[in-house]
């Protein structure tokens, strides 16, 4: 077990609280930048993605994680991002205006999203942000001198001064590594703050914030505004890797995806919203790998129960329809969340936190450490 | 004019009358306390001094500035903090994380200076930081640095908040019931610490409280209120000799 001394107010102020975590991350980002060199195309592919769902996953810990306040509507953010890096491209705008663009354009409209929650709390927020997200699809899909509608549009390989990086390439993982890291310490920058400690103060009592001299309408069209600019970003370098953007691809499953990337990640710390990106990314070929060899599997297992082959046959068929049913996807997802809220809630990071104390305690570590006490005394009546 | 003036004030509900045409004035480096049974509009009486509600009448005076249109979050700016009866900390912060926030009427820094974390930043916060030490120093704090509220008892709770209220610096300070809750001991140091918040802080106290012994033990002045109407106010022998404030409480 590690006692840190505490002799400077720096101390508490710094990042990397001790050279443990210097040695760890440091150990962390190498293997980071090795790894273009150590896997292959498909792995690597993958990683991009991880890369990009976190820089989403950090934006909605800001807003939902940090600020309490719920969004369903980040798909439309990070269309917005997509479709302004797309049109700019089309137009002949270097990439190192568009994409700052790109952050803009949705953190300015996230602003706008924002001021219905001030008045709007919980349940009925998740329901403006859906409406808001599927006024964007049904903009996207009828705007089509600019979005091209339903027919999508064509993203072209990113051109950073001149140089191209192509979507598989290792210049692409880098720039997304790049984003990524600057994103997550902006946020740790603000976090360490008054303004991330005004979103917390909001998240957890407004009308005491409020007598802290906390300007809520400010700070949370604030939190709002930080957190669709940085899905912004995170959406021009999707529409960079996907090469193809249309506006079926920023449905409701996708914010429901990324509300997924928090929750399963663990919504009180920005290490979450990288474990949910892993899991979340993982688990999708992970589902298609089980729907192919499910069907397979349990047809085997019937004939080697002695099943005939015309019925082991009509298992397979049955099986595989399931495995290939529309929304299955969506139902899958919903266990998911339901099992973490129910056994898990402080999400993968929590289960790390925990693992790791076990081994800092052992043998002292005692199950009830991390459980949750319920107190009766908060007042709602102010807010 | 005097440091803080009610004038007039009424806060009405529908058809109830929660706070009825109440004035009273409080002088600077004063404690000031408020009682009355249960229901009596002490509670909306701070809540309508930090702007959390509106007042249907009258105005309020701080400092001879009017204040009655003044929006919530510059109420703290201005230099008066409060706590609350039911505690509303943070809970899922640490208690440093708790003060700071009391800090945030000081905070000078811009959002996109602290996106870069910009050496003014750091100082800025070094600065706030030294303040809340001050402040942990005096309320013997020094255990809970990084403890999470969620899991501090409640007396420790209730004295976070005065703490955390303490840590904006105001000129008046509101109390919401600082003894509600705490046990004899407790509340004997709850006592100290707001004679001592006056005398070493000079910092105007005006404070809701139903344990008549912390009362009399602290207050310059009281005030009695029942249905939302004063009914006495003056020291604390005075007020508790009234024949009305007898009434209200053992019924007549």
């Amino acid at each position: 077990m590690r006692f840190i001394f505490k002799t400077d107010y720096d101390q508490d102020i710094r990042i990397l609280k001790h050279s443990g975590y210097l040695w760890s991350y440091g150990l962390l980002l190498l293997i980071l930048l090795a790894v273009p060199f150590l896997v292959g195309n498909y792995l690597q592919s993958q990683i991009v993605f991880v890369f990009i769902y976190a820089i989403v996953g950090v934006a909605l810990m800001i807003l939902t994680g940090f600020t309490g306040q719920a969004s369903l509507g980040h798909a439309a953010f990070l269309a917005i991002g997509a479709y302004t890096a797309g049109f700019m491209q089309l137009h002949g705008v270097p990439f190192f205006v568009y994409f700052p663009l790109a952050a803009l354009l949705a953190g300015g409209i996230g602003a706008l999203v924002g001021f219905p929650a001030l008045r709007l709390h919980g349940i009925y927020l998740v329901i403006a942000t859906i409406a808001f997200a599927s006024i964007v699809e049904e903009v996207l899909a009828r705007w089509e001198d600019v979005t091209n509608g339903n027919e999508g549009m064509r993203v072209r390989t990113l051109d950073l001064f001149g140089l191209p990086l192509p979507r598989d390439g290792a210049g692409f993982y880098y720039l997304c590594l790049a984003v990524l890291i600057g994103v997550i310490l902006m946020s740790l920058n603000l976090l360490r703050s008054p303004t991330g400690r005004a979103f917390v103060a909001i998240r957890d009592s407004e009308t005491a914030g409020k007598s802290m001299g906390i300007d809520l309408a400010g700070y949370k069209v604030k939190s709002f505004a930080i957190s669709a600019g940085i899905t912004g970003l995170a959406g021009a370098l999707f529409a960079h890797k996907m090469t193809f953007i249309s506006p079926e691809m920023f449905t409701l499953l996708l914010s429901i995806e990324f509300i997924m990337v928090i929750i399963i990640g663990g919504a009180f710390g920005l290490h979450g919203a990288v474990f949910g990106a892993i899991f979340m990314v993982m688990v999708d070929p992970f589902l298609t790998a089980l729907k192919d060899d499910v069907p397979t599997t349990i047809a085997s297992i019937g004939q080697s129960l002695g099943m005939a082959q015309s019925a082991a046959d009509q298992l397979h068929d049955t099986m595989s329809r399931i495995g290939s049913a529309a929304g299955l996807k969506g139902a899958i997802y919903g266990l998911i969340i339901m099992m973490f809220i129910a056994f898990e809630p402080y999400g993968l990071y929590g289960r790390w936190l925990k693992v790791k104390l076990f081994f800092q305690l052992f043998p002292l570590y005692k199950r009830a450490t991390f459980k949750r006490q319920k107190t009766y005394v908060k007042s709602e009546r102010n807010r | 004019m005097s440091f803080f003036q009610v004038e007039g004030l009424s806060l009405q509900f529908g058809g109830l009358k929660a706070v009825d045409n109440v004035s009273f004035d409080v002088a600077r480096g004063e404690i000031f306390t408020i009682i009355g049974p249960n229901g009596a509009g002490k509670t909306s009486i701070f809540n309508l001094i930090s702007r959390l509600y509106d007042p249907t009448a009258g105005k309020l005076f701080f400092e001879g500035r009017d204040i009655t249109d003044v929006p919530p979050h510059q109420i703290a700016r201005l230099g008066i903090a409060r706590t609350f009866q039911n505690i509303e900390l943070f809970e899922n912060a640490t208690m440093l994380a708790n003060l700071l926030v009391g800090r945030h009427c000081h905070a000078t820094t811009h959002l996109w200076q602290e996106m870069l974390f910009l050496p003014k930043v750091r100082a800025a916060e070094k600065a706030h930081r030294r303040k809340v030490e001050e402040v942990i120093e005096f309320l013997d704090l020094q255990a809970y640095r990084d403890k999470l509220i969620a899991g501090l008892p409640y007396g420790v709770r209730k004295v976070v908040e005065v703490a955390r209220a303490l840590c904006s610096e105001p000129k008046l300070i509101l109390l919401d019931e600082p003894s509600s809750g705490l046990n004899v001991e407790e509340t004997d140091d709850m006592s100290f610490w707001i004679r001592d918040i006056k005398n070493e802080l000079g910092i105007t106290v005006l404070m809701v409280e139903h344990d008549m012994t912390l009362v009399n033990r602290v207050s310059d002045r009281v005030l009695a209120l029942n249905y939302g109407k004063v009914l006495a106010s003056g020291t604390p022998p005075e007020v508790q000799a009234h024949p009305d404030v007898i009434a209200a409480y053992l019924g007549a």
